[in-house]
């Protein structure tokens, strides 16, 4: 067993690893291009049409007058002192953000990864529920908790609603999911075994982990920490819920000056705004990426799981739960309280409400429950199109350079587009939403009336959760392998087979549950598309929260306690798909 | 015996994706919406996200014209109508419903309707005709935007509930009031334009410095106002809502009756009817509609009776037409309000914008 120390095995671009067999030059990575070409095709030709395309045109229609361009406009936006707030607010939430999530959410993906207990499986799928509820049931819930006559308040008189406390528990609440999926699913298959010899090496514990295990989460944990990171900077809904009149972000801003006040310029310089910054992240977050990745030895999660052992790691264990309990379940829990809570005590009143058209007095066509029914739908074909696009990028940026490198430029130009793949999580909803108004208008693309434009939009900001869930680990495949096969005269397509895919099955369904995930808790650009009348679970219920009555707010609390177990019962399955796995599979 | 199994999974995978896509294609009603041409039998209204009508109302006025009605909601009203500004030329659909004095000089403004005299306007009072000289839009329905209050607090404190906006003022409601923001809430603008139809382009902002010194509080939306902060709402309740007055609409309160269970004797809130502001909301033939002749249908049906009649319950407006009557539930448990303010929407579109600054930085700052 050697270690895998990150500075021997570094495969810095271009120069073989130390132990890289050199392959014949020339054919070889000919071919390479080739059919890393032939991968990108659909990617690239997806995101120039769905989001290049309708972005360009409206930021240029902001910056354009007549014909000349007026980028004297960016100046003078950027110095307004209202924006400037804007924008420090924007940041220093973000980074707060990122720092809490990752400090509540570290020990849940290590407890998840490494520890068994009954009840796992189920732990998992309810801290990946909040991932997908639409930001208006979860403004309601934390308003329950934190607002005026909630939890907090009945029992110590502490209120935090509009407070930045709000929105920032709420924002770990969301990503809580990301953190633990990301790097747990990694730390899951990383191999104890190096662990333990380093600490018959005479390591302390936390000398080995910290030699050990962490250099080899660091890609991982980079990754969740950027998607938080990009999430929390561009975080909209629950700005909006929970911050109150007095706390603005940049995306909630870009929102206001493209939907409410048509001020396509001052738009447009905010879009390229956040661009910048969420570009100059990328940039970083991709170097330090290179720097990191190492050849892992992945092995079979099944194997590195134990019960806990020893008081340091039940307590860790019980004071994960404690956390999950305290910010996870808790708000959950008020909406399932108050979706039973019905006149005259509890019963089913509001889901037996949920089932005719007639109850809700005309709110939708049809009876909210065929809500359920679309989302599903939806999310399947989200979800089909962003395992497509998202798998074919991956295995594109994971395409081993061979020996001789290849032109270097080719690998900047992937590289490019790594970071171009991560882009609709940067980029304003709102923007992506009337960029598709105003260019796919005409046939053969009149997609704006089109029910396959949801699962688009949402397949969108589906695909950077398939490529950064998928390209750790693809790229952690030891290249050796690869290499083996192929001097043994295995086709590209034969070596993906059956080197790459048995190893990155795993990663695939996660990111398959991240994508169906996304498209349930309708992200992007979806709200701000015009949607024919076959309303979808959030929709349906912030219709419903948008209505007077009981009866109505009592369905909207049943219709988003549907919501969270269909997500739930969704991530459970997703996370049993695993096949079964026999001893000699590594 | 792995590999074999794991080809299993995967092409199991791959064919549920392709099965899905085809049943969604198959599934979702008219396929291909945009390519209609002028012969089309669907006519499409673009619409806010509050639009509703039944659907055998819907049903009727496809036997009546042969044409299927097509909704497709926008967003917000204000959202709603600017996209359709942004599509200018390019519609998404036949029709628009959901401009309204408050945003209408923008959308004549913009060229964004095609001049139609509906059949049957002669029914609609010359006062709601937002564009009488030239028919760009037919008016559809009107509502009152109004002080709501919880009747309970008031009556177990043995306090008068307040009836006017100077009302609002009195030391006696401090702290009571919750408002939605103008800026971004059709409710919380009709207010601010009532409070500047009654006072005046001077008299409104030392109004509102007295609202501010007594209290009153701001939240983002209708929803939060409503639902979470005023305590006469069911969701209020709920959330124990600790305001008794909110800004909200004179239908409120048979919507609340309509929506409990069982049913109560009396609306649990009531309206303070010297508070309202009316807002009158239109809809347009599109400029550029691919289905002109289904438009004007769909036009000539929305001051129909048969709609006008089911629309109270459904979207919880009052109808334009003479002929339409209010359902039993509105006239008993609601307030008709005898003399709303209104405002000119040129002056309205004049001011609007300036308007919303003053009042952010006077009540917010």
């Amino acid at each position: 067993m050697v270690l895998a120390r990150p500075e021997v095995a570094e495969a810095s671009g271009g120069s073989a690893g130390p132990r890289g067999r050199r392959l014949p030059r020339g054919k070889a990575s000919l071919r390479g291009a080739a059919a890393r070409a032939a991968l990108l095709a659909l990617p690239v030709a997806f995101f120039a049409l769905f989001f290049a395309y309708p972005v360009a045109s409206i930021v240029g229609r902001g910056l354009r007058e007549g014909d000349s361009w007026r980028f004297g406009q960016i100046a003078e936006v950027v110095a307004r002192p209202d924006i400037l707030g804007v924008l420090w607010f924007t940041l220093w939430q973000a980074v707060a953000s990122t720092g809490l999530t990752l400090l509540i959410a570290l020990p849940g993906a290590y407890v998840l990864a490494r520890l068994d207990f009954p009840g796992k499986e189920l732990l998992r799928a309810v801290v990946t529920v909040p991932f997908v509820l639409p930001t208006v049931v979860v403004g309601t819930a934390f308003l329950a908790l934190l607002g005026r006559g909630g939890l907090l308040d009945d029992l110590w008189g502490v209120r935090l609603d509009t407070t930045v406390w709000a929105i920032l528990l709420a924002h770990v609440f969301f990503n809580y999911a990301v953190v633990v999926r990301t790097v747990g699913g990694l730390w899951a298959q990383l191999d104890p075994r190096q662990e333990e010899a380093a600490r018959v090496l005479g390591a302390g514990r936390f000398t080995a982990w910290r030699r050990v295990t962490l250099p080899a989460l660091a890609p991982a944990v980079a990754a969740a920490a950027l998607m938080v990171f990009l999430f929390t900077f561009t975080s909209f809904g629950v700005v909006q819920i929970l911050g109150g009149p007095a706390y603005t972000t940049l995306e909630v801003e870009i929102y206001r000056q493209t939907a409410q006040v048509l001020d396509l310029s001052t738009a447009a310089v905010l879009t390229l705004v956040q661009f910048a910054a969420v570009g100059g992240i990328l940039a970083v977050h991709a170097r330090t990426v290179r720097r990191r990745e190492t050849a892992l030895r992945l092995v079979d999660p099944s194997h590195t799981a134990h019960r806990p052992r020893g008081a340091a790691q039940r307590a860790l264990l019980g004071s994960v739960l404690a956390t999950v309990g305290l910010l996870i379940a808790a708000p959950l829990a008020v909406l399932v309280e108050r979706s039973f809570d019905g006149p005259g005590g509890y019963g089913l009143v509001f889901y037996r409400a949920l089932q005719s058209a007639e109850a809700s007095g005309g709110t939708f066509l049809v009876p909210p429950l065929e809500a359920v029914w679309n989302s599903l739908q939806y999310a399947l074909a989200a979800t089909a199109v962003a395992l497509l696009v998202g798998s074919l990028a991956a295995a594109a940026l994971a395409f081993p350079r061979t020996a001789s490198g290849g032109a270097p430029t080719a690998g900047r130009v992937v590289r490019g587009f790594d970071a171009l793949l991560m882009l609709p999580l940067g980029v304003s909803a709102v923007t992506v939403g009337f960029g598709f108004l105003i260019t796919l208008d005409e046939p053969p693309l009149d997609l704006r009336t089109s029910w396959i434009l949801v699962p688009l939009a949402q397949a969108l900001v589906g695909v950077p959760f398939v490529v950064r869930t998928m390209l750790p680990v693809l790229r952690a495949v030891d290249a050796r392998l690869r290499e083996a096969a192929a001097v043994l005269g295995a086709s590209p397509l034969r070596v993906w087979r059956e080197v790459d895919l048995p190893l990155v099955r795993r990663a695939l369904l996660v990111a398959a549950g991240f994508a169906f995930a996304v498209s349930l808790g309708e992200f992007g650009a979806t709200v701000f598309i015009a949607r024919p009348d076959n309303p979808t679970l959030p929709v349906a219920v912030a219709r419903l929260l948008g209505r007077p009555g009981e009866l109505n707010y009592g369905q909207a609390m049943a219709l988003s306690t549907i919501l969270m177990l269909v997500c739930a019962v969704a991530l459970l399955l997703l996370d049993r798909l695993r096949p079964d796995r026999s001893a000699g599979e590594f | 015996m792995s590999t074999t199994k794991k080809i299993a999974v995967s092409a199991l995978a791959a064919a549920l994706g392709v099965t899905t896509l085809a049943a969604c294609g198959g599934g979702s009603g008219d396929g291909s919406a945009g390519a209609d041409g002028s012969g089309s039998k669907t006519v499409t209204l673009v619409s806010h996200d509050s639009f509703n009508a039944s659907p055998a109302v819907l049903k009727e006025f496809t036997e009546q014209t042969g044409y299927t009605v097509k909704v497709l909601k926008s967003g917000d009203a204000v959202e709603a109508l600017n996209k359709e500004i942004l599509t200018k030329g390019s519609p998404q659909g036949d029709v628009f419903f959901g401009v309204d004095n408050t945003t209408l000089s923008r959308a004549l403004d913009n060229g964004l309707f095609t001049p139609y005299e509906a059949k049957g306007l002669e029914r609609v009072p010359e006062a709601v005709r937002l564009d009488p000289g030239k028919h760009r839009v037919t008016p559809v329905d009107s509502g009152d935007i109004c002080v709501n209050y919880d009747r309970k607090y008031f009556a177990d404190r043995k306090l008068a509930p307040p009836q006017t906006l100077d009302d609002l003022a009195e030391p006696a409601y401090r702290n009571l009031l919750v408002v939605e923001n103008p800026e971004r809430s059709s409710p919380g603008l009709g207010f601010l334009l009532g409070t500047a139809a009654a006072y005046g382009d001077d008299g409104w902002q030392d109004y509102w410095k007295k609202l501010r010194a007594n209290g009153v509080k701001v939240v983002d939306s209708w929803e939060i106002a409503y639902n979470q902060e005023f305590s006469g709402s069911a969701g209020g309740r709920a959330a124990k809502g600790d305001r008794p007055l909110v800004v909200s609409y004179a239908s409120s309160p048979p919507v609340e009756v309509l929506y409990a269970e069982p049913r109560p004797k009396t609306a649990p809130t009531g309206v303070s009817t010297g508070t309202c502001f009316r807002q009158i909301e239109a809809a347009g033939l599109l400029d550029g509609a691919r289905n002109e002749a289904g438009g004007k249908a769909l036009l000539d049906f929305l001051i129909s009776r048969k709609f006008q009649e089911d629309m109270p319950l459904t979207m919880f407006v009052n109808p334009v037409a003479e002929d339409a009557k209010l359902p039993p539930l509105f006239t008993e448990f609601g307030e008709v309000i005898a003399e709303p303010r209104t405002m000119a929407p040129e002056k309205i579109a004049e001011n609007r914008d300036q308007w919303i600054q003053s009042w952010s930085s006077l009540v917010l700052k």
